[in-house]
């Protein structure tokens, strides 16, 4: 075995995150490590690299008994991370953020143009072309994210961990990462695998190790294992109750349009929205697809009036709506889940309870002073309603699992009464049983009247759950998909292809 | 509504650690443990007059680090504060002295004298959050400007002489007493209490916290940063400005070139022991008072020890590291 972990504990402010966990890695194997969220398994890599000490429990590496002292150390020692949200200097360029802690020297300069070499070579082992002297944040976030693998890679790694590597991927480079991951078990190093996304473990790895409630619950090969099974121990769930679920948890579509609530035609704002046309009715739940980069987030924020808007025409109830800041969309009854929930969405020291009624506060408060008893009502009453799991209202909310932090943002836009909810990636990163609540959320409150503009990148969302949805490609609406129109097939197709070129001004008149 | 999917998180056990518990209550410690110093090592330290002097001392501390507490809870951090008190204490004794207008009657004169001056700097506070809202400019940097600047304006005003003056009623806020004890300390604890209150109580403390802790996220609450900010600027001004009249009534006379001299040190200092983060974020006012009277105590020993002043800066600046440390320890815990 490379890694052997045995009875791992660790507890955060009492909280147990790991409680007698194992993990075993060979050499030159592609491990999948998978689990809700709250199982452990960022706790497990953080103890694995390093980044926090273990309270109990034994770790061999390479058949040394193995305590990093931080995450430099596990560097040293062969084992390097790619974390979920990347982890790099966006100010300085590829080179520098590839070659940062191991830069080559010559007569104690650095040694420039070797560095910038050795980097585009590491690179193009990705297929990945650029020009390593640009600054990290001037590429799309799929090339900074072959950037940290690269830099992982340059570390000469016996292990390498990567944390949700494909989140912020297109399908197409996730296939240069799994040539990638295959190239490197060749070589025998080995590789462990984080992913929420079933089918690409599949893909991959090798064996899987399930964690749950910090413990280890079933370590198997991945050949012949089947998909139910592996959700069921995940869950903890017995196979029968998994079995009747579709794939998500939706449920049964409205399949009829509600008034109009938002109108939007036209809508440019920046580079990255260039002509987005779409409306929202009460009560619907509208899907908004398109790949990276196709400005469906950009479009949220400009509605939201967290961007500046260059053109076109927004209408909510009928009347024109131009919010100056996100106060205003607020006030006027509209409330924006962001994708990245740790840079846009908690603020992690603050208690569940302030980050809650955020947005809600000026509401609770009568001449600046808020009314503690109704925020304690309001609190109690959406802990409740949404089932957050914290240890209580008062715990920081940066100590919550990911699922928990994404229903306590739901919970401070639903607690402001919200006529329109904007949920861009609302089952991100989090896992199987807390995304089922959530889209099962998200139909209850379209039924309660509730109009929803939800943009996911998982198509099975889309179809399954939204009344109808658009797509959008390089800033523009190029396809409204309704009833038996809306199909996975065709949202690929209209991301793919741009559906019937020109298209927005006939869709306007087609429902009008 | 929903159903329970997960086996539900067993009841969390609170452990905490001596460090853990150090950071949250260092200052305390800290401040104990030099108040024994004090009874052990200086003469006289148990009287109402040693008592009366410290107190007079710190106020003045306390008044600024309070604004200081609401600026660095916001990521901020603010260096004109000494530069301020100059500004007004140069502005006072000229309103009451009737320099700058006729005054009709006395009175009118240390009305202005009280209020012109506190408006003036909580302007020249404004100032320093338009710098860091309107241009993005670093706190650091902004207020560097009125550091350096705000003390030139002072003497200035003053032609960069000292105003030596006598007048009971102005300096009452300095000199008086009410139920034995001095009046600024008086209007220290009222601000105290204020401000604890304000923090813990009222939507602009909460968003003060917020925008500290996140501010993408603040805003995408709607929260309106760039106000927050602002007047959170603006009374670290005002408070300057107070802390300003205070020293200049104690001492009789107003000199530009030293009124508030490294005052933004000790202020960021005492938030600093006090525990509130200077990364933003949080805000801890009981805090304050503590870190000053800290910072208050260990000038007082080494005066009263004989130490001279510059060796006290030193001291200071190694309270500041062990504060910062304790911090750190108290996140990782």
């Amino acid at each position: 075995m490379l890694l052997e972990m045995d009875g791992i504990d660790k507890a955060y402010g009492g909280v147990p995150a790991l409680r007698g966990a194992s993990f075993a890695v060979e050499a030159g194997e592609v491990h999948a490590l998978i689990g809700q969220n709250g199982a452990g398994k960022s706790t497990l890599i953080k103890v694995l690299t390093g980044y926090t000490r273990r309270d109990a429990g034994q770790v061999r590496f390479r058949g040394q008994d193995f305590a990093p002292a931080g995450p430099q150390a596990a560097q040293a020692a062969g084992i390097s991370t790619i974390y979920q949200e990347i982890s790099l200097v966006g100010q300085r360029s590829i080179t520098e953020n590839i070659c940062l802690g191991r830069e080559t020297r010559r007569f104690g300069l650095l040694h420039w143009r070797r560095m910038h070499e050795e980097a585009a070579a590491l690179l193009g082992r990705f297929g990945i072309q650029v020009d390593v002297r640009r600054t990290l944040a001037s590429y799309p976030t799929a090339v900074q994210q072959m950037v940290a693998i690269a830099r992982a890679i340059a570390f000469q790694a016996a292990l390498v961990v990567m944390d949700e590597p494909t989140s912020s991927l297109s399908d197409a480079e996730v296939q240069v990462l799994f040539g990638v991951i295959r190239q490197l078990r060749a070589e025998g190093v080995a590789v462990v695998f984080v992913s929420h996304k079933l089918d690409e473990l599949y893909a991959v790895c090798d064996r899987v190790t399930v964690l749950r409630d910090g413990r280890t619950v079933q370590v198997s090969q991945m050949d012949g294992l089947p998909k139910l099974e592996l959700v069921a121990t995940m869950l903890g769930r017995d196979l029968s109750s998994v079995a009747r679920a579709g794939a998500t948890a939706f449920g049964a579509k409205r399949g009829r349009h509600g008034a109009a609530l938002l109108a939007v035609q036209d809508l440019r704002a920046g580079p990255r929205v260039q002509g987005v046309s779409l409306d929202v009715g009460q009560g619907e739940v509208v899907g908004v697809a398109g790949l990276l980069g196709a400005g469906r987030t950009e479009t949220a924020r400009a509605l939201f009036g967290a961007d500046v808007r260059d053109g076109g025409r927004v209408t909510l109830d009928g009347r024109d709506f131009a919010p100056q800041g996100p106060g205003d969309a607020i006030r006027a009854g509209i409330g924006l889940c962001t994708e990245d929930r740790k840079a846009e969405g908690i603020v992690p020291e603050l208690s569940v309870r302030e980050n809650l009624t955020l947005a809600l506060l000026p509401r609770l408060a009568r001449a600046g002073i808020v009314d503690e008893t109704r925020q304690a009502a309001v609190v109690a009453q959406f802990i409740k309603q949404l089932d957050i799991r914290c240890a209580g209202a008062e715990q920081p909310v940066g100590q919550l699992s990911g699922g928990n932090q994404q229903k306590v943002l739901l919970a401070r836009w639903l607690c402001t009464d919200p006529r329109l909810l904007i949920l861009d990636e609302p089952t991100r990163g989090i896992d199987v049983g807390a995304k089922a609540e959530i889209q099962a959320l998200i139909r209850a409150l379209a039924a309660s009247g509730l109009g929803v503009l939800m943009i996911s990148s998982e198509i099975e969302e889309i179809v399954e759950g939204a009344d109808h949805a658009y797509v959008l490609r390089d800033g523009r609406t190029v396809a409204r998909l309704t009833d038996a129109g809306l199909s996975e097939h065709a949202v690929m197709d209209a991301m793919a292809h741009g559906a019937h070129a020109g298209l927005h001004a006939p869709m306007l008149d087609a429902h009008a | 509504m929903l159903e329970r999917v997960a086996v539900p998180a067993a009841p969390p056990v609170r452990r905490v650690t001596v460090t853990a518990l150090l950071a949250r209550h260092g200052a305390v410690v800290a401040l104990a443990a030099l108040i024994l110093l004090a009874l052990v090592a200086t003469p006289n330290f148990l009287s109402m007059r040693t008592l009366n002097v410290n107190l007079t001392q710190v106020a003045g501390i306390v008044i600024v680090a309070l604004g200081m507490t609401l600026v660095v809870a916001t990521g901020g951090i603010d260096l004109s504060v000494g530069s301020l008190m100059a500004i007004a204490g140069a502005l006072a004794p000229m309103l009451f002295l009737g320099r700058l207008v006729p005054l009709p009657a006395p009175w009118v004169g240390v009305a202005l004298a009280l209020t012109v001056p506190v408006l003036v700097t909580g302007a020249f506070g404004w100032f320093n959050g338009w710098l860091v809202t309107r241009y993005r400019i670093q706190p650091i940097v902004a207020t560097l400007v009125l550091l350096i600047a705000g003390r030139g304006i002072a003497q200035v005003v003053t032609n960069g002489n000292l105003q030596a003056f006598r007048n009971p009623a102005f300096q009452v806020i300095g000199l008086g007493r009410l139920l034995g004890l001095p009046v600024q300390v008086w209007l220290m604890a009222a601000l105290v209490l204020l401000f604890a209150w304000a923090m813990r109580r009222t939507l602009f403390g909460r968003q003060i916290l917020a925008v500290g802790g996140n501010e993408r996220a603040a805003r995408l609450a709607g929260v309106p940063v760039s106000r927050v900010k602002r007047r959170v600027y603006v009374i670290s001004g005002l408070c300057a400005g107070v802390a300003g009249l205070v020293v200049i009534a104690i001492n009789s006379a107003a000199d530009a070139n030293l009124v508030g001299l490294g005052m933004e040190l000790d202020a960021i200092a005492a938030v600093a022991v006090g525990g509130t983060a200077l990364s933003g974020g949080r805000a801890r006012i009981g805090g304050t008072l503590v870190g000053a009277l800290v910072i208050q105590m260990v000038r007082y020993i080494l005066l009263a020890l004989g130490v001279p002043d510059a060796a006290a800066l030193v001291a200071k600046a190694g309270l500041i590291i062990g504060a910062v440390w304790l911090q750190r320890q108290g996140r990782v815990a």
